[in-house]
């Protein structure tokens, strides 16, 4: 009797679909931009039904390894692969950015309203261990007219690798010296202190849940889930607000230094409406491509993700890219090998 | 003559032993809290979607775990294919030829061996076994760790029951002249089939559940999983993946998700115990 | 029902023709199946240590006491998860098995006979809930009850032990414990109870017919006797709570952190590698977690024999004196 399951289940699912056979192409990495690649995967199969864009979203650091390994067929990640890396990858990546987004610092306290102002030192404070309580001075002295509770803040940060990990302790480095001697910079690091959760979807949950609690997230992550989330001075002193302006502001300066190879970083740029804690989010593209529909099939996908894609980013809070950079993406398409 | 009952002696009797009753109260008042909980979250989550639709894009309403369910009966009917075969014809021989031999007595340790394994190692052997050569995750390599996980219960309770056979049975048989593998074939199994059959769908009943060794090797798709080369949505992950998550709606489906999961398992669980219990009885 | 210590099989086989070839094929497809469960077992035990080669060279035996863990500067040291596992699997006990061994009094000495089976199968059935359902609940019933009623009131009474010290965060190793002992509390409970009701009435019936009340005689003739198969059934608990992995990695906090309160986040074993597996950026990073998993692996290898080895010697106990 079990065989007989056994049998027809096989059978039912060698035959296949009788309907025309998708190409399912496989990718994993940042949750970052996790909301806006489930978008657009989900928009381009009304268009293409014959093409599934099957994403993961488990970390940058796991876009990282499975597409240095080739279990997948591209990688995302918000923190671009070192030079290590990259030597160190079985297959040759190319990195592409697809939008810009934001880490916000984002917090569960009952007793106040609005938008916390943080300072870079109040931040790496927080994260380093040393300040423990919300009414800190360093709190106190940026924001004199919020409620702040005489509590324990309970800090939240990724369990797993993470670009958007990657963007905060790249900022948290440039602000603190203290961070970068004592911590550093990595999809991975070793916390001094704090919870861990899995995935942007794990911190938001987590500080979600938990009263006092502070995380830091993408953007969209709080506001999708309506959850407080401060402003953070930027270099120029101002205390800003992460939106599409700020975002896109941030990425001016870069713009015009752009590297080939697109790896940069834009946190803490320079600009009055510059916000501090952005960054490009990038695909992990194999240089050559063996199987040649899936080439074909990825490099359409990146043209329209480089000019229709482009228009819903904006919907979910992710600016998009600077003119400039997606003509110089245009011409690294030719890069790829299919 | 015996002494008499003092007041402490008898307060303390009554007091231990209300205190076993309170334990007892306590351990299944979690049971029915657990059942219960999921029960009522779950009902209320689910609907006709869940079990038609695929999941829908982060942060958007709606949407199912079609993919998901039919994915873990792939995952499960893989698993049996690898765990059934080798635990029943395992059984089968310690019942049969090694009774009392070292290799029997090998096996069955092995058997305890692999039992204990705890399933998150399994993930990674199936992992290093079937994902790393393939380069990519697939519903294989997730059929491959349950199935191996299946392997020590198939062995050891295929062999009790066919222990439980009579001996009488076996030496009618061969006094009519069957052949051996005819006696052991067509006469010890089918007395012992039923047993054997609820051993397996005990089994199954547990891999059904398994999470840890399906996240590195079956790993998740939104979309539909065609064939065995392709990774899959299963029920225990996704359960996993929208319960620390912090959208609402995927909180209502992961009750409904665990509400099923928990049906089937517990369903098995009481069937089984069904169908042994009328063998005893009948 | 009389074991026959001959096999029925070869019984007579000396007069027969010979095995015919339908035999020669069925016994070698048996035994090949068959060998097949110990070649597996072989190949897993060879397939960790072989992907555990870089760790166990670069840090040796420090690997098991260093207590960093940091993927940045390629330094990897599994204590703070040694420490997680077995002092959550304590915890767990710790609760767990005086709970089960009231339970299994009671549904052996206690309950009459038609109530006693059916408990007992319900019990069991909280053995068959999957781990993943386990942490569901976890998440959305216990950790809440714990952080807004438990850890304020275990501060507020017993704050002065250092166990008890520190924000109440819900998710935590208590929490772990106390989830981790709703789930082995069944093993405890479904095996002391074999073991209770294998203890031979003579040994009852001798302390009563001296005068002793029922819990004195549970006591002194019943416990005493049963005592390594209950060890036993708390080892094979224990097996079961070292392995738990996905409702621990959702309450636990997932912090590589030696810690002595009960309320700081903590991590094992088994959930480090759930959450790092697939982002381990470097050969390093996943055969350090390779490595912990073949720790963990031997572990469990060795508390299982021993709850194997104790649980039996009961059973050969009663076989004799009887």
């Amino acid at each position: 009797m079990k065989k007989l399951i056994v049998a027809a289940i096989l059978l039912i699912s060698l035959a296949g679909p009788a309907w025309a056979e998708p190409i399912l192409i496989n990718g994993a990495g940042a949750t970052f931009p996790y909301p806006i690649y489930s978008k657009w995967f989900d928009e381009y199969a009304k268009i293409n039904p014959d093409l599934h864009f099957n994403y993961q979203s488990i970390g940058s650091g796991g876009g990282i390894r499975q597409a240095s390994e080739s279990t997948v067929d591209f990688g995302a990640t918000d923190g671009p692969m070192n030079d290590e890396q990259m030597s160190k990858a079985k297959v040759k990546l190319l990195h592409f950015p697809t939008v810009l987004g934001a880490d916000v610092p984002t917090y569960n306290l009952p007793e106040v309203r609005g938008g916390l102002n943080f300072t870079p030192q109040a931040l790496a404070g927080i994260f380093l261990g040393t300040i423990t309580k919300w009414n800190d001075p360093e709190l106190v002295k940026a924001n004199p007219d919020a409620k702040l509770p005489e509590k324990l803040i309970i800090v939240v940060h990724r369990s797993d690798g993470s670009g958007t990990t990657y963007v905060w302790v790249d900022y948290l480095s440039k602000v603190s010296p203290e961070w970068k001697e004592k911590v550093g910079v990595g999809t991975s690091v070793n916390w001094p202190v704090g919870l861990g959760g899995k995935g942007n979807e794990g911190v938001a949950g987590l500080v979600k849940q938990t009263p006092y609690a502070i995380g830091y997230v993408e953007l969209i992550y709080a506001e999708q889930n309506k959850m407080s989330y401060g402003q953070v001075q930027n270099s120029a002193g101002q205390f800003v607000k992460a939106d599409l302006a700020t975002v896109t502001a941030a990425a001016a300066g870069a713009v015009k230094t752009m590297p080939a190879d697109f790896r940069v970083s834009i946190t803490n740029a320079s600009g009055e409406k510059a916000y501090p804690v952005a960054s490009f989010t990038w695909l992990l593209i194999p240089e050559k491509i063996s199987d040649p529909k899936k080439g074909k099939a990825i490099v359409e996908f990146l043209r329209w993700m480089l000019k229709d894609g482009q228009r819903l980013a904006p919907e979910l809070l992710y600016a998009p890219l600077p003119k400039e950079v997606v003509a110089m993406e245009e011409q690294a398409i030719g890069q790829i090998k299919h | 003559m015996t002494p008499a009952l003092s007041l402490p002696r008898k307060l303390t009797n009554a007091f231990m032993l209300s205190l076993t009753g309170v334990c007892t109260a306590l351990v299944l008042g979690v049971l029915f809290f657990i059942l219960g909980y999921i029960a009522y979250h779950g009902i209320s989550a689910l609907d006709w979607d869940f079990f038609t639709k695929l999941p829908k894009p982060v942060g958007e309403k709606g949407g199912g775990m079609a993919n998901a369910i039919v994915g873990t009966v792939k995952l499960l009917g893989l698993a049996s294919l690898i765990g059934v075969p080798i635990g029943f014809f395992g059984g089968v021989y310690l019942s049969e030829y090694g009774r009392k031999n070292t290799l029997g007595f090998l096996i069955r340790y092995a058997a305890d061996l692999l039992n204990g394994i705890p399933s998150i190692v399994m993930g990674i052997f199936a992992y290093t076994i079937v994902v790393l050569p393939m380069k990519h995750f697939s519903t294989l390599a997730g059929g491959v760790a349950l199935g191996v996980m299946m392997i020590p219960i198939a062995v050891r309770s295929t062999e009790e029951f066919l222990k439980l056979v009579p001996a009488s049975i076996r030496e009618a048989a061969l006094a009519l002249g069957l052949a051996e593998w005819k006696v052991i074939s067509f006469v010890v199994i089918p007395t012992a089939l039923r047993g054997i059959v609820t051993g397996v769908m005990l089994d199954l009943a547990r891999v059904a559940g398994e999470t840890a060794p399906l996240l590195f090797t079956a790993f998740s798709n939104r979309f539909w999983s065609r064939g065995w080369l392709e990774p899959t949505a299963s029920l225990p992950v996704m359960i996993y993946t929208y319960a620390i998550a912090p959208y609402e709606d995927w909180h209502r489906q992961a009750w409904a998700a665990g509400l099923v999961l928990l049906i089937l398992v517990l369903g098995a669980n009481l069937l089984s115990r069904l169908i042994l219990h009328r063998q005893l009885k009948g | 029902m009389a074991r026959s210590s001959i096999n029925p099989l070869t019984i007579g086989v000396s007069h027969r023709p010979g095995v015919s070839p339908a035999d020669r094929l069925f016994r070698a497809t048996v035994f090949t199946m068959a060998l097949s469960v110990l070649v597996i077992t072989g190949i897993i035990a060879y397939e960790l240590y072989r992907n555990s080669r870089l760790p166990i060279e670069k840090f040796g035996g420090a690997f098991l006491w260093s207590t960093t863990w940091d993927p940045v500067a390629e330094q990897f040291g599994a204590l703070p998860f040694l420490y997680g596992t077995l002092v959550s699997s304590a915890l767990s006990l710790l609760i767990a098995v005086p709970v089960g061994l009231g339970v299994a009094i009671f549904l052996s000495e206690l309950a009459p006979l038609w109530l006693s089976g059916p408990m007992a199968f319900l019990v069991e059935l909280l053995a068959a809930i999957p781990s993943v359902i386990y942490g569901l609940v976890g998440i959305f019933v216990l950790v809440p009850w714990v952080r807004n009623f438990l850890e304020p009131a275990l501060s507020g009474t017993l704050g002065f032990l250092p166990l008890f010290r520190g924000a109440p965060y819900g998710v935590g190793m208590l929490t772990a414990g106390l989830l981790l002992a709703m789930m082995v509390v069944p093993f405890i409970v479904s095996v002391s109870r074999e073991i209770l009701m294998a203890v031979p009435h003579s040994q009852r019936e001798a302390v009563l017919s001296l005068g002793a009340t029922r819990w004195e005689m549970v006591r002194v003739a019943v416990l005493p006797y049963a005592r390594s198969g209950i060890m036993g059934s708390v080892f094979l608990a224990l097996a079961r709570a070292l392995g738990e992995t996905m409702a621990v990695t959702m309450v636990i906090g997932n912090r590589p952190e030696i810690r002595l309160s009960l309320f700081e986040p903590g991590y094992t074993m088994a959930a480090v590698i759930a959450n790092e597996f697939t982002e381990a950026t470097s050969d390093l990073y996943v055969q350090s977690l390779i490595e912990i998993g073949l720790v963990l692996f031997a572990v469990t290898i060795l508390v299982n024999a021993l709850a194997r080895l104790l649980i039996y010697s009961v059973f050969t106990k009663v076989e004799v004196r009887e």
